[in-house]
C-alpha cells in the first residue's frame, strides 16, 4: 500500500503597509524557497495556497511535512515583496486545517 | 512553554516610537526578554524610561552594552569601567589579540564576530575551549541572515556551519539574538529556530539557543549585580540591624 504523504498548514501573517493578494504573496514563497533551496528543493515542497482569511488578514499555505523547517525557513527570510519592505510571520502551524483554525 | 529572549533588540534610544513600537513587536512574537544595547553613558532616566515601555509590553528588559576594542587593554578597561553598569556584556571581535581576551575573560557575556568580514571571525577550536571554561556564548545574530544577498550570505552560512559544529562539540553555548534595527527584520523564535537549519543547527539545540541560554546567562549576571552577592555559592541571606 502507497503510504499517503503527510502535510503541514501554516497560517500566515503579512505585515507591511501594500497589500498583498494570494497569487503575489504564493510567488513571493516559491521564489524564496527557489532561492534558498534550488528547483529540486522547491520541487520538494508541495507547496499550496489553500486560503485567504481577509478579516485576520492571513493566508494558509499547505506544505510537504518533510519540508516544514525548509520552508518555514524560506518565508522567514523574506523581507520584501513585490520591491517594498514587508515580513511575514508564522502563526500557526498544525497537521488539519480544523486545528489550525483552532490555533489561530 | 518556552520563554523566548531576544538579547540584541536593536532598538534606537533617540527614537522612542520606533523603540516602543519595536519592544511591542518582540511582545507580540512571544519574546519574554529582550535586552536593548546602550551607549555608555546611558542615564538613569533613560534607562527606567525604557523599563516603562518593556513594562507596558510585558517584556522584561535586560541592559546591555556592545564593546568593540582595538587591542585587550582596551576591553580590560572598558570592562573594568562598565562591567557593574550592564546586565549583559557583548564584545565585538576584530581581532584575534581581543577575541582571545574576551573568550578567557568570565565577565564577558557574549562573542560576537563580524558579519561581513569574515577574516574577523576568529572563532576556532582555541577560542572555543576558552570559551567553554569561561561560560563565554556564541552570539550569532539572525538579522544579517535576512540582510545579506547571494555571496555573502552564502558564504556566511558556510562560516556559521563550522563555527556552531564547533560549538557543539566543545560545549560553548550559543546564544542566538536578532540583531533587528527595524520591524522588517524581526521574526519570531520558531521563525529564528527554521533559519538556523541553514547552518545545520539542530532544532533542539537552535531553540535553547533562544530560550534557555540567554535566560542563564541574565540570571547568572543579575545575581552577580544584586547587592547580596558575595562569590560564587556565596550571598548575604541577612543584615543585622544595631538598635
Amino acid at each position: 500500500m502507497i503510504k499517503r504523504e503527510k502535510r503541514r498548514y501554516l497560517a500566515l501573517e503579512v505585515a507591511g503597509e501594500q497589500p498583498v493578494d494570494e497569487r503575489t504573496l504564493l510567488d513571493a514563497v516559491q521564489a524564496s524557497v527557489r532561492k534558498l533551496f534550488g528547483e529540486y528543493g522547491a520541487s520538494k515542497t508541495n507547496l499550496k495556497l489553500i486560503t485567504y482569511i481577509p478579516e485576520k488578514r492571513q493566508f494558509v499555505l499547505r506544505c510537504s511535512h518533510t519540508m516544514l523547517e525548509k520552508v518555514r525557513a524560506a518565508i522567514a527570510s523574506i523581507t520584501e515583496i513585490n520591491g517594498k519592505p514587508a515580513a511575514i510571520h508564522v502563526v500557526g502551524v498544525s497537521g488539519t486545517l480544523k486545528a489550525l483554525s483552532k490555533k489561530t | 512553554m518556552k520563554r523566548f529572549a531576544d538579547l540584541h533588540l536593536r532598538a534606537p534610544l533617540e527614537d522612542q516610537t520606533k523603540a516602543e513600537s519595536m519592544v511591542r513587536k518582540a511582545s507580540e512574537l512571544r519574546y519574554k526578554l529582550v535586552a536593548i544595547p546602550l551607549p555608555l553613558q546611558v542615564t538613569k532616566q533613560q534607562v527606567i524610561q525604557l523599563k516603562h515601555i518593556c513594562n507596558d509590553a510585558k517584556v522584561d528588559l535586560a541592559t546591555r552594552v556592545n564593546f568593540s576594542p582595538r587591542n585587550s587593554n582596551e576591553l580590560l578597561q572598558s570592562l573594568r569601567r562598565f562591567r557593574r553598569k550592564f546586565e549583559i556584556v557583548a564584545v565585538r571581535c576584530h581581532t584575534k589579540d581581543v577575541a582571545r581576551q574576551a573568550a578567557k575573560d568570565r565577565r564577558v557575556d557574549l562573542l560576537q564576530f563580524s558579519v561581513t568580514n569574515l577574516r574577523q571571525r576568529f572563532f576556532n577550536e582555541a577560542e572555543a575551549e576558552l570559551a567553554s571554561q569561561a561560560f563565554a556564548s556564541l552570539e550569532i545574530e539572525l538579522a544579517p541572515i535576512l540582510q545579506l544577498t547571494s555571496y555573502s550570505r552564502i558564504r556566511l552560512l558556510s562560516r556559521l556551519r563550522k563555527e556552531v559544529a564547533t560549538a557543539e562539540r566543545l560545549r560553548v553555548p550559543i546564544t542566538l539574538s536578532s540583531g533587528a534595527t527595524d520591524e522588517q527584520f524581526m521574526r519570531g523564535p520558531y521563525d529564528y529556530a527554521a533559519l538556523t537549519t541553514l547552518f545545520d543547527l539542530p532544532m533542539s539545540s537552535a531553540l535553547r539557543a533562544l530560550s534557555e541560554n540567554p535566560w542563564v546567562t541574565v540570571a547568572r549576571n543579575r545575581e552577580k549585580l544584586s547587592p547580596d552577592y558575595v562569590a560564587p555559592g556565596i550571598r548575604v541571606v541577612g543584615r543585622r540591624t544595631d538598635d
